[in-house]
């Protein structure tokens, strides 16, 4: 059944059936050699580099840029890869403007930084697009480690620890390996199932066992795992999203931004996905902004993100505000949800704003309606229920160093685990440095 | 990774990247660091005799050619020799050569045109555990003024002296390294090699002055007012560097003779072509001094990656590859005919070809009102230049096969035919 972007209530198919393909394009297009060779001229190759410091897993960026430069992208891509196995969904998914190229001295100089994120991705598609694996696992070891969660942070771990001779069994939930690569990201940051090839690619290191539908606390406990592994690595992610704390939140039409985007993106057929007229969403982080893109990107007429405070305090970077700006969704700062209404369904939001007091948020009285018939909550994403025997500290897994848990023999890292910000990128460098924390620990090195 | 283990005149070293001797070199703090950067190997900066040690201006003593967005393509200096003792020098090179072993150390060496002299300074050095000698026959600057240097460089007859000598009275392999500031590199390569030099190293700096200052009307570097003539590196001497190179590693007379080859080399492409003209390794000066020693990483990966996608096992499968192509001008194919075609998807149509081809070539190339810029074949000479000044690369030379009709000439692309044989060359043989 055909209907029209005005057709009211929560339906498929807004948009001619051809239309999706080109509104989900990847938003920001590989750079062809020209343009690579272009954007490499630029780097001045910086003595103890500003924008490697700002990366959380210190890529060498002048030497990979260097040797794009000279012609050599598959070298390029080795340096990149060395530091970060998911080298080529960072270059798609890092907010690069707050990281690597937020620090670019061009953009001190000339406010136009080095083209860091488009040029990592020039080099790691180059040597992905070559189908081999440029790394060889180290003799084996005979050690075994189980890692829990195929997120970044997992994935990164077993890939370091088997290039180190070790046996990984790598365990997820989900049907899918990935994590919120597979199941969060935006779909127009990693077109053409790229989450999926770069893990098929990351697997050919070999000594990765990858089961997929286990999960930690129903198949098995930490301590089982602990007892038949030498050693266990949690990369569990935020699996939890909290709830608005209203009357009413069971209506139809409301739901946690996560599992919007995580249908999204496992849809075969995004005509088939049902969506609102009047789309609110809660929240001022990356999970808003993607959530209200990809809703106008449906066909949603009227999509609206309400923050809490102000937008320069939002969370998601200027750019990203841009981004939904510019597609086309209004942003309504300082006001929170009080009340939902409808019959069922619903039908209105209503919002009280807020002031910014000296002891915190304060909601006023001052109180106005959004009518809605979708509501997608993205006020943050909590930790899951946690086996026995962790601390947590401040909502996240506590840990010391490289990743070290409370028990003996378990290590955490990404989201879950204390330390960095949320983010793939963090993500990668902990797992990164726990499988090399684990295996010195193995190894007594 | 390739194995990118060098072994020139019988030292080794773990890759082929040496640094010149200059500033780079000039003491045990950098040379630590160099080593630890992955320099294979180093060139100590230029001693000179006991005694006080020559003195440099305090002034600024470099000047730069900037290519766009003020990148270094070619430096000016008028930096003399070592001005620090040499005891403190040769106290250093031991230590350092004590704790790297593995890398190559070569002493660089300028004293007066005596013996004596030279037989002294050999003397001081033997126990420093050095692995070899370059003698400094090249700087065009302040020594040469005082009979060293490029004064010893541009006279073969010193240079035959000078290398025997040293041969005489030292056992170490000698470098001799030469200056481009010669009207042929042929005679000053060729008398090193008589006075028994195990090999060449080429090129020091080219004499020059790099620029004028327009308020205060004086060459720059400017020292008080006034500038003096320097030596020029960097980029921009690359090509006159690699044809010296070139022409000692084909000349019947000198061919053989090992070279270490040095000149605007500044990536591992530049190494490569290097060493495919003859040179068994490379020296690095200006590179280091605008990027920091860590640009050695790229030119280790580069030429290494290269050499893994050609099938090369070692470094010198590369060494002299190019030398039997490189060719004189007279045994070119003068029937070879070339035309260069324009590829309209990635052309941007700036023009740029249409301006050069019309005002300074062969009025080959069309344009219409859509900006479409077309090669006319029947006009095309072929010279290049389009392409040179194409921004995006979008312009290639196709060769017409054997046979087929040139539409410039109106007549079939013969078969290969040289100078030597052409029927407007009054000095041609007859064909055989
Ligand atoms: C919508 C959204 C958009 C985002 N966009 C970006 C972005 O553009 N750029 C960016 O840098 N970051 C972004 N992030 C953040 C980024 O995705 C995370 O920081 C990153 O994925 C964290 O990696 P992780 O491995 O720690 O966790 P996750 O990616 O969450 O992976 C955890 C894995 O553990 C599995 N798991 C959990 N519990 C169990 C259990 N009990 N047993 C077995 N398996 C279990 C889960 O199934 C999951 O696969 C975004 C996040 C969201 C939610
Ligand atoms: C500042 C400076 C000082 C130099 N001093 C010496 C020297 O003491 N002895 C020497 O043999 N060559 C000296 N050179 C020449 C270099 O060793 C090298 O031959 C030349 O710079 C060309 O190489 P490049 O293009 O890589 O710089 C010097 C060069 C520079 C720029
Ligand atoms: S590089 Fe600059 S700071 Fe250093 S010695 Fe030269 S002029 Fe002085």
């Amino acid at each position: 059944m055909a209907h029209s972007q005005y057709t009211p209530g929560i339906v498929p198919a807004r948009l001619a059936p051809d239309a999706y393909r080109a509104r989900f394009a990847d938003i920001a297009p590989p750079l062809d050699d020209h343009q690579a060779q272009v954007a490499a001229d630029r780097c001045y190759f910086c003595h103890d580099a500003p924008c490697m410091e700002a990366c959380p897993t210190s890529i060498d960026i002048p030497l990979f840029i260097r040797q794009i430069a000279t012609g050599t992208p598959e070298a390029a891509a080795k340096t990149i890869l060395t530091q970060n196995i998911l080298g080529g969904m960072c270059a798609r998914v890092c907010p690069t403007e707050t990281l690597c190229e937020g620090a670019c001295v061009r953009e001190a100089a000339e406010g136009a930084p080095v083209r860091i994120g488009a040029l990592q991705r020039y080099a790691t598609d180059r040597m992905m697009a070559r189908q081999d694996h440029p790394f060889t696992r180290a003799a084996a070891t005979g050690r075994r480690i189980a890692v829990v969660g195929a997120g970044p942070a997992g994935l990164a771990c077993a890939h370091r620890l088997a290039l180190l001779g070790h046996e990984v069994t790598l365990y997820d939930a989900r049907p899918r390996a990935g994590g919120l690569n597979e199941y969060g990201i935006a779909s127009y940051k990693a077109v053409d199932g790229f989450a999926a090839r770069e893990i098929d690619w990351l697997m050919q290191i070999g000594g990765i066992r990858l089961v997929t539908g286990w999960k930690l606390g129903t198949d098995a406990t930490l301590a089982d795992l602990v007892d038949s592994h030498d050693a266990v690595f949690l990369g569990l992610g935020l699996g939890a999203t909290g709830a608005l704390g209203l009357a009413g939140e069971d209506k139809t039409g409301i739901a946690p931004a996560t599992e919007f985007i995580a249908e999204l993106r496992q849809a075969e057929d995004l005509s088939a996905l049902p969506i609102g007229r009047a789309v609110i969403v809660i929240g001022g982080g990356m999970t808003a902004i993607d959530a209200a893109v990809q809703a106008r990107l449906l066909g949603a007429p009227d999509v609206t993100i309400v923050y809490r405070r102000s937008r320069a305090e939002m969370p998601a970077s200027e750019l990203e505000q841009e981004l939904a700006l510019t597609r086309g969704v209004r942003i309504v700062e300082n006001a929170v949800p009080v009340a939902i209404h409808g019959n069922g369904a619903l039908h209105e939001v209503e919002f009280a704003r807020t002031e910014a007091g000296p002891a915190g948020l304060v909601v006023t009285e001052d109180t106005f309606r959004l009518s809605a018939d979708q509501l997608f909550r993205a006020i943050g994403q909590r930790l899951g229920p946690l086996p026995d025997g962790l601390t947590t500290e401040a909502g996240k897994i506590r840990v010391e160093g490289a990743g070290r848990t409370a028990l003996p023999k378990v290590w955490a890292g990404g989201d879950c685990a204390q330390g960095g910000q949320d983010l793939t990128v963090t993500a990668v460098a902990e797992g990164r440095d726990a499988a090399e924390d684990i295996h010195s620990f193995l190894m007594g090195a | 990774m390739a194995d990118l283990r060098s072994e020139f005149i019988g030292i080794k070293s773990p890759n082929p990247f040496w640094l010149a001797s200059a500033p780079p070199t000039d003491k045990e703090y950098n040379v630590r660091r160099a080593y630890e950067a992955g320099w294979g190997g180093v060139v100590w900066k230029t001693l000179g005799s006991e005694g006080p040690p020559v003195v440099n201006v305090s002034g600024p003593r470099y000047g730069v050619i900037y290519g766009p967005d003020r990148r270094v393509m070619g430096i000016n200096n008028i930096e003399l020799i070592t001005d620090r003792p040499l005891e403190v020098n040769l106290r250093e090179i031991k230590s350092v050569k004590r704790d790297w072993p593995d890398r190559a150390l070569i002493i660089s060496l300028m004293v007066p045109c005596d013996e004596e002299s030279w037989k002294d300074i050999l003397h001081r050095i033997e126990d420093t555990g050095a692995d070899g000698v370059e003698l400094n026959f090249g700087c065009p600057h302040g020594m040469a003024e005082r009979g060293m240097g490029a004064a010893v460089g541009q006279v073969p007859e010193y240079i035959e002296m000078v290398t025997r000598w040293v041969k005489t009275h030292s056992r170490m392999p000698c470098i001799v390294k030469l200056t481009p500031n010669v009207t042929s590199i042929l005679p000053p390569a060729l008398a090193a090699k008589r006075g028994g030099a195990d090999a060449v190293s080429l090129i020091n700096t080219v004499k020059s002055v790099i620029s004028v200052d327009l308020d205060a009307f004086a060459p720059e570097p400017t020292i008080d007012g006034k500038g003096t003539h320097g030596g020029y590196c960097g980029p921009a001497v690359k090509p006159i560097a690699l044809n010296m190179v070139g022409e000692i590693a084909r000349f019947d007379e000198t061919r053989g003779l090992p070279i270490s080859g040095i000149g605007g080399v500044t990536t591992w492409r530049d190494a490569a072509e290097f060493l495919a003209m003859g040179a068994g390794n490379v020296q690095v000066c200006t590179a280091a001094m605008t990027y920091g020693f860590k640009v050695v990483q790229e030119m280790i990966s580069g030429l290494s990656d290269y050499m893994d996608r050609k099938g090369f096992a070692s470094v010198s499968e590369i060494v002299g590859r190019a030398v039997p192509n490189f060719s004189e001008w007279q045994h070119l194919n003068l029937n070879h005919v070339t035309k260069a075609v324009i590829d309209q998807d990635a052309c941007i149509n700036c023009g740029r070809c249409y301006a050069v081809c019309e005002d300074t070539s062969h009025q080959a190339i069309s344009v219409d009102e859509a900006r479409t810029y077309t090669v006319k074949d029947e006009e095309c000479v072929a010279c290049n230049l389009c392409v040179d000044v194409c921004p995006v690369g979008c312009i290639d030379m196709k060769t017409l096969p054997v046979g087929s009709m040139d539409p410039r000439t109106g007549r079939p692309v013969a078969p290969y035919g040289n100078w030597t044989t052409h029927p407007n060359n009054p000095m041609a043989r007859a064909a055989e």
